[in-house]
């Protein structure tokens, strides 16, 4: 077995970076790993949702956990602590990846999202994610996602976008056998 | 689940590279002062992985490391960085989850802590992950995350996360591992990820 790049995205000035084709039973893993993720706008949040087969939209039902670490570059502050304002309890809407990640030239967001075994039919879909920002207000921000989407259905598609506004990303999409 | 637990899926069996996820540099260090990776870092790859085995210091000391935006000449790129642990004491005591602030960086240009201490019992010792973001970039600065498992203070299993950016957007082409002080001996691998 081995790590397969099956697709990349790359989005200049993109509201979202989809991925609508190579989601299924080849693999029993999938990661997406993001690199040098730029919002247009100011203190937006990167977000994920995913489709299931024979369904609609990006709307899928997610009960998720959410922490955070985060330091200033002034060393005026640190925080560690359980976000209940990004977990969800049975939610449709855009889960959270993030906090609010500056738009300056040279500010970014980078991690990865694992997700486990979307065209199983008979289980909910596990998934959790590391990420590192720089947030608006000159600070490093370090976040981690957990959850699962509470559907047996097959999951095919996943979009990502920000809160608010266009980014630009490099997003890249891998099979683990 | 770690990525550890997927490094025979991930990366091949016995490190064997496959063709997006390329094993750059394997190297069995002994009894040295610092590993010094000068090479490879390029824009080949946008993700390097690097993995720590049996990382064991000649006393109970700091593992370390830093970037360098000149090949190696200097390890003092400036970084902002963040460090959590989780320990537990093998008699029972002292269970913790913690932000630890003498670990994190604000700014600083000295070496980023992966742990607070890695015990230099001849059974001791740390091991775990790194991951650093498109080093070549410049554009954007260079974000990293670390899991390390390590013995601290001989007797406590410590878990500890270390994550942040180098605040810079020169490309960081060389990377430098060390104790705070003293040697060490220990097994390092790099990959690159297309």
């Amino acid at each position: 077995m081995a790590m397969t790049l099956i697709t990349t995205n790359t989005s200049s000035g993109a509201a979202t970076s989809d991925f609508t084709s190579g989601i299924d039973s080849t693999y029993k893993l999938y990661i997406f790993k993001f690199y040098d993720v730029n919002p247009t706008t100011d203190s937006a949040v990167f977000t994920f949702q995913a489709n299931a087969s024979s369904q609609s939209g990006y709307n899928e039902t997610i009960t998720s956990t959410s922490f955070q670490a985060s330091h200033r570059e002034d060393d005026g502050g640190t925080s560690f602590t359980y976000r209940t304002g990004t977990d969800q309890a049975q939610g449709t809407a855009f889960q959270s990846l993030s906090d609010t990640i500056g738009n300056a030239s040279d500010e970014s967001l980078a991690g990865e999202l694992f997700l486990f075994n979307p065209s199983n039919t008979t289980y909910v879909k596990h998934w959790y994610s590391t990420t590192n920002e720089t947030l608006e207000n000159e600070q490093t921000w370090q976040q981690f996602n957990a959850g699962y989407f509470n559907f047996t259905a097959a999951l095919t598609n996943i979009q990502f976008k920000m809160s608010s506004g266009n980014m630009d990303a490099v997003i890249k999409m891998y099979g683990v056998g | 689940m770690p990525l550890g637990a997927f490094k025979a899926a991930l990366m091949g069996t016995a490190g064997v590279s496959t063709a997006d996820v390329v094993l750059l540099y394997d190297t069995d260090h002994s009894n040295v002062a610092s590993a010094s990776i000068t090479s490879d870092i390029t824009s080949t790859y946008g993700e390097y992985i690097f993995k720590f085995y049996n990382i064991n210091p000649a006393s109970d000391v700091v593992f370390q490391f830093n970037g360098s935006i000149d090949g190696g000449s200097n390890y003092n790129v400036t970084k902002t960085s963040t460090f959590f642990r989780a320990n537990h004491e093998e008699g029972g005591a002292s269970a913790a989850l913690l932000y630890a602030d003498d670990n994190d960086e604000a700014q600083g240009t000295g070496y980023q802590d992966f742990v607070p201490q890695v015990s230099s019992g001849t059974d001791e010792h740390c091991a775990g992950t790194l991951h650093l973001f498109n080093p070549s970039s410049t554009t954007y600065v260079k974000h990293f995350y670390s899991r390390i498992q390590t013995v601290y203070a001989n007797t406590y299993p410590m878990d500890c996360f270390a994550a942040g950016y180098f605040n810079t957007t020169s490309a960081i082409d060389a990377i430098d591992f060390k104790m705070s002080s003293g040697n060490f001996d220990g097994t390092i691998k790099m990959w690159g990820v297309k």
